[in-house]
């Protein structure tokens, strides 16, 4: 069921009235029911991959538990009996048994990511290199299965590294998966932190639930108005290479990524707001991104649960495991310290972010996307010295000028490396960049040329309109959440501001054919 | 501790790790510095940072830092 749709308007209203009328101790039981009735519109075969990864990851997670709590009670049980090498051997064994069950779980979670994902990549890999024909697969990719795959992994990680206690309730585990405002992008949540209100009980707070209800209709009003309008010119920019070059190529990375973001974050506000209704706290996915001053400050704020779990259940696991540091040993005694120490690291950073473009999608062109961001990193942080000299020697570059133009310049090189994202193909994207230094058709912006790309000029001064709006708001968030000063103002202002907000999204939101306005770009990752 | 303040100093010289408590909080420590520092602590101290150890609590101070040394030299 699409966020931006009656249906899910309806279901909401449902929702929202049981939940909040039901003795409190059903409240949860309500959410797993609403939860897999929306997720059945993504169909029965769906419901099947989703069912496998609750019941494989609650049942490794339950074993993995007893394993541990036997494990305590027999060193309690033993005391002063067991001298430290003994305690060491037996953890040691039981940390075996342990880790066998965790690597059976996470082959079989990943392992069907995996086949249904990738098969029909590795096919044409195959297919390339050995000149066969084998058919493609074609699986349907179920709807938000990365997501809920890496929210389940990073449980059971979890479990076994002893962060916390199972989840002994399978209903409340599967609700913990299947929560239905998180399943088409995210949040990837961590079940520490979203147990804590997931499972209530909540009472009706008023201001609770109009704060969670403006953020839905703002997460609208980016969706609807702004991503929705600019996905047209986004398409017809992209679709024809040949045609739109030059110039058009700087519009189409401007276009890109203003739809991106206003259609991601705004999937995560309503999200976000939609789980504050229901008095439940979802981890912030984003940090006014564009603001950053460099890439890696970029990706801390951006897709942020996504790069912790990358972090947390990849990169640091990866750079200190034995095999790591013996490579790390060997490469200083053979490359040298300043070699030698730099080796880890951006060893594990190369794989990390190729993980991390291959679980963006199955194809090259994310690979690339991944591989450019990771080069981009790397090379930042070897010239960090030289950055650090620069700021020391030119008292301008501590200026507030200064950094604009270091979040401008981060909005640009991101820019370019995302575009990757719509032309789909390697070597045309280079192509096309190349094209803005070849093709002087600068004159196209000020002869009516970019009205003819689906797009009239209402549309656009709608777009300006809406990006001052998020750029604004963007500032305001500066001196704390603008929502609080709007619950600050008197009861006729609110109402009168939130009529005109859904009115403004009913006239301006983008409702043409051609495009399937309900579907956000994250939900195909 | 001497050791390990080295190795940190060799990370970020113009930091004090004697008084500082906010090495990660405040952004001073990112997850490169901190693959560098495990790197060399299991080189100097013989003693493996499992993953799971890597929480702002265990690297937000060189103290903190060195209690989770000692404790891992024990276990």
């Amino acid at each position: 069921m699409p966020f931006v749709s009656f249906g899910f308007i309806a279901f909401l209203a449902a929702l929202m009235l049981l939940y909040y009328l039901v003795p409190k101790r059903f409240q949860w039981m309500m959410l797993l029911a609403f939860s897999i009735f929306f997720y059945c519109f993504a169909g029965w075969t769906s419901l099947i991959f989703m069912a496998v990864t609750i019941l494989t990851t609650y049942f490794a997670g339950a074993v993995i538990g007893r394993m541990a709590e036997a494990r305590d009670s027999y060193i309690k049980e033993q005391g002063a009996a067991m001298d430290r090498d003994a305690k060491k051997a037996y953890k040691a064994k039981v940390k075996k048994r342990t880790y066998l069950i965790l690597s059976l779980c996470l082959i079989v979670n990943l392992g069907m990511l995996a086949v249904i994902k990738y098969t029909d990549f590795g096919i044409s890999i195959v297919n390339g290199i050995f000149r066969t024909n084998i058919g493609y697969l074609r699986f349907i990719l179920p709807l938000g299965i990365s997501f809920y795959i890496f929210q389940s992994m990073g449980y059971i990680i979890d479990v076994y590294r002893g962060k916390y206690a199972p989840e002994k309730n399978f209903a409340r585990f599967a609700l913990f998966v299947s929560f239905f405002p998180q399943l088409l992008q995210g949040p990837i949540s961590r079940f520490d932190e979203l147990s804590q209100t997931l499972y209530g009980p909540h009472d009706f707070d008023y201001q609770n639930f109009a704060k969670g209800a403006w953020r839905v209709v703002w997460g609208f009003f980016k969706k609807v108005v702004i991503a929705d309008r600019l996905v047209t010119a986004v398409i017809t920019l992209s679709g024809e290479p040949d045609v739109y070059k030059g110039v058009y190529v700087v519009a189409l990375v401007l276009f890109y990524a203003i739809q991106l973001y206003a259609d991601f974050t705004g999937g995560i506000d309503i999200t976000i707001g939609v789980a504050q209704m229901l008095g439940i706290k979802v981890a912030e996915n984003f940090d006014r991104p564009f603001f950053s001053l460099n890439v890696t400050e970029y990706w801390r704020r951006w897709h942020i649960t996504m790069g912790t779990w990358f972090k947390d259940y990849i990169f640091y696991p990866l750079s200190v495991s034995p095999k790591m540091l013996k490579i790390s040993k060997w490469s200083r005694e053979k490359l040298g310290q300043a070699i030698g120490k730099r080796v880890p690291v951006y060893l594990s950073t190369i794989i990390v972010w190729f993980a991390t473009g291959l679980w963006h999608g199955a194809a090259w062109n994310f690979i690339v996307w991944g591989l450019l961001n990771c080069l981009v990193i790397i090379v930042s942080q070897e010239l960090s010295p030289l950055y650090q000299r620069f700021h020391k020697k030119f008292r301008f570059s501590n200026t507030k000028g200064y950094n604009v133009f270091q979040m401008f310049r981060t909005f640009w090189l991101m820019g370019f490396i995302r575009v990757l994202d719509v032309y789909r193909d390697v070597p045309g994207t280079f192509r096309q960049v190349g094209t803005i230094f070849t093709t002087a058709n600068w004159g196209d912006l000020f002869n009516g040329s970019f009205l003819e790309l689906g797009l009239g000029w209402q549309d656009f001064a709608v777009v300006l309109a809406g990006c001052a709006a998020m750029l604004t708001v963007s500032i305001l968030q500066n001196k704390g959440q603008v929502r609080d000063r709007l619950m600050a103002r008197p009861p006729v202002v609110r109402y009168a501001l939130l009529i005109a907000a859904v009115c403004l999204i009913m006239v301006f939101g983008a409702y043409g054919i051609g495009y399937d306005s309900g579907a956000f770009i994250y939900t195909r990752f | 501790m001497e050791e390990l303040l080295n190795i940190l100093k060799d990370i970020h010289a113009d930091v004090d790790y004697d008084t500082c408590t906010t090495l990660i909080d405040d952004g001073i420590l990112d997850s490169f510095d901190i693959i560098s520092i495990i790197t060399e602590v299991s080189s100097e101290f013989d003693v493996q940072i499992p993953a799971n150890e890597i929480v702002p609590e265990n690297f937000n101070s060189a103290a903190a830092l060195w209690k989770l040394i000692e404790k891992l030299l024990d276990e």
